[in-house]
């Protein structure tokens, strides 16, 4: 047996920035779906406004992540050779390629998130197209739209880690926990930017944005456990984080993404009064660790 | 059909570079910066890697002492390894990469859109993006010549035939016999790398080494990406349950509507 990992023999793929994006807002977009869904299906009826929230930004989030995948291509204009063979457009489907399976479940996730779009547009709406209004819950075709869609959504957040995973990078093939911490952060940053978006909104009310500030506690005390689980399991590779990339994983996203913002988020559950600016700061920085914490992962590998 | 690959034995590599030139002759390959020369500075390679313009690289080793009294050049013509078990056929979500009836693996320049999985996937390093085609680019094993019953470019150009081209059953057989002659003369570090199927099945390109293989660039243990799959996913589905049930605490179980 070498000690030289064998994952240092590979070549970076180049994903840089749009795809830190696309991970950032894929996750966003899947983890508010599921949320918007959970709350629809399974939460008290006055939460319905916040869940209404999640369906309007998870449809044009997820048309930003396509055009940004496709602006990434080194051929843009084949994008479709993802989903159809190009010599005979039998459709192209590998179930062991996390990109293929993606490619079919963005699509199947834009789908039903612009039925959800389109019930909640249709809800504020007096003419004969609030009959669209029955693609939300509670009624049936509701329940299954958000069912499926709640359920890609979910998987549109984590398969980006395993997609990662399942190379022969450094750090990326090193460790099979980076889904998990993809779905934990993908459902943390939608509940932060659900609950600072939703601050202000007619019809929140108070308790929901608690709701949704507890939820993102448990999401960030999760988080900080598999960061550590991902540490321990890279082993001699988590070498590689002795630099600014360490540097920035722990200031950038444990410090700023996760700590600051548990203290903020109990700080605001305390003090009613000042709950809502304080509240409102710790999301901000929810989303801001949630991102460091995609450019950490994807660029630090990029530049080994 | 047979499978075909390469044998290249090192050791009687001279480092000419007519491969390298051979290759991007016949696959009418472009050169970099517009042909302005650009130098590595620490080594007589300047080409240093293989990518989407170079597909066939020859490595310079330099194994010196600190005061260069004594030490010795490892030469070494790289190329994509044609595996048994492809990684980056494996991961390619177009369909672009396919394997031929030569047992070779080839990407189809006109399928590909450049989302670069294969690049990651591939434990070697050989695949990158051509910046003319803006698609994914490697050795074919010269399918178009292999098609009209040629010899690949490379092979045919070298002068000490460090790389060999054959069926991989004779290769084999050839390799074998080369490695017992070296360790006959006392030369009892040679070995084959990827000979035999226990690495990815099967290297097609294998090669005969005087060192450890990351000496040469070459991971002593690649993997297939897949390898990761089932349990990155189980693992994701196990936190897709736990954040599920934190949703339901979370959004269900509270007071009357305040």
């Amino acid at each position: 047996m070498s000690e030289v990992p064998s994952t240092l023999f590979s070549e970076a793929p180049h994903w840089r920035w749009l795809i830190v994006f696309y991970f950032f807002l894929g996750g966003i977009a899947g983890g508010a779906y599921f949320i918007a869904a959970l709350i629809d299906l399974l939460g008290r009826p006055w939460d319905r406004p916040l869940a209404r929230l999640g369906y309007l930004i998870a449809f044009p989030l997820t048309i930003v992540c396509g055009i940004l995948l496709v602006v990434d291509l080194g051929r843009p204009l084949r994008f479709w050779h993802m989903l159809l063979e190009s010599q005979t457009l039998q459709p192209m489907l590998k179930w062991w390629s996390p990109m293929s399976v993606g490619a079919w479940a963005l699509l199947a996730f834009g789908f039903f998130a612009f039925l959800s779009f389109l019930a909640v547009l249709a809800e504020s709406d007096r003419s004969r197209w609030r009959r669209l209004g029955a693609l939300r819950p509670p009624g049936i075709l509701g329940t299954v739209v958000a069912v499926i869609g709640g359920l890609i959504g979910f998987f549109i957040a984590g398969y980006t880690g395993v997609l990662l995973a399942v190379t022969n990078r450094p750090i990326w093939a090193d460790t099979n926990l980076l889904g998990l911490l993809f779905l934990i952060s993908s459902a943390s940053t939608a509940a932060a930017a659900l609950a600072l978006l939703g601050r202000r909104r007619a019809g929140t009310t108070a308790e929901g944005l608690h709701a949704l500030e507890r939820f993102d506690s448990w999401m960030l005390i999760f988080e900080f456990f598999a960061l550590v689980a991902l540490v321990v399991s890279l082993g001699s590779l988590a070498r590689l984080w002795l630099s600014s990339w360490g540097a920035l994983l722990v200031l950038g996203v444990v410090v700023t993404g996760i700590v600051v913002p548990l203290v903020l988020y109990r700080a605001a559950d305390r003090r009613a009064r000042l709950g809502g600016l304080v509240g409102a700061a710790a999301a901000v920085l929810v989303l801001i660790g949630g991102f460091l914490l995609r450019v950490v992962i994807i660029l630090s590998s990029e530049s080994v | 059909m047979d499978p075909m690959g390469f044998f290249t034995d090192t050791t009687v590599c001279i480092g000419c570079k007519a491969c390298e030139v051979a290759c991007k002759e016949w696959n009418q390959l472009p050169a970099v910066n517009g042909g302005v020369n650009t130098l590595s500075g620490d080594s007589y390679d300047n080409t240093r890697r293989l990518d989407g313009l170079h597909w066939r690289h020859v490595k310079f080793v330099e194994q010196f002492t600190p005061d260069r009294s004594q030490g010795r050049w490892l030469l070494m013509s790289d190329v994509c390894k044609h595996c048994v078990q492809a990684g980056c056929l494996e991961v390619c979500p177009t369909g672009a990469i396919i394997r031929t009836e030569f047992d070779t693996v080839v990407i189809q320049s006109d399928v590909c859109n450049g989302c670069r999985d294969c690049i990651g996937a591939c434990p070697f390093g050989v695949i990158d993006i051509n910046p003319v085609s803006g698609t994914a680019q490697k050795c074919t094993l010269c399918y178009d010549r292999l098609q009209a019953g040629m010899e690949p470019a490379c092979s045919k150009a070298c002068p000490t035939d460090s790389i060999q081209f054959g069926t991989i059953a004779d290769l084999r057989e050839r390799a074998e016999a080369r490695v017992r002659q070296l360790h006959g003369q006392g030369e009892s570090r040679a070995h084959l790398y990827g000979a035999d199927d226990r690495m990815l099945g099967g290297l097609n390109s294998f090669f005969l080494l005087v060192d450890r293989p990351e000496v040469y660039g070459l991971p002593p243990d690649p993997k297939m990406p897949s390898r990761n799959l089932a349990p990155s996913s189980w693992v994701s589905v196990l936190g897709g349950v736990l954040i599920g049930l934190a949703g339901l605490v979370s959004f269900r179980r509270r007071g009357s509507r305040p």
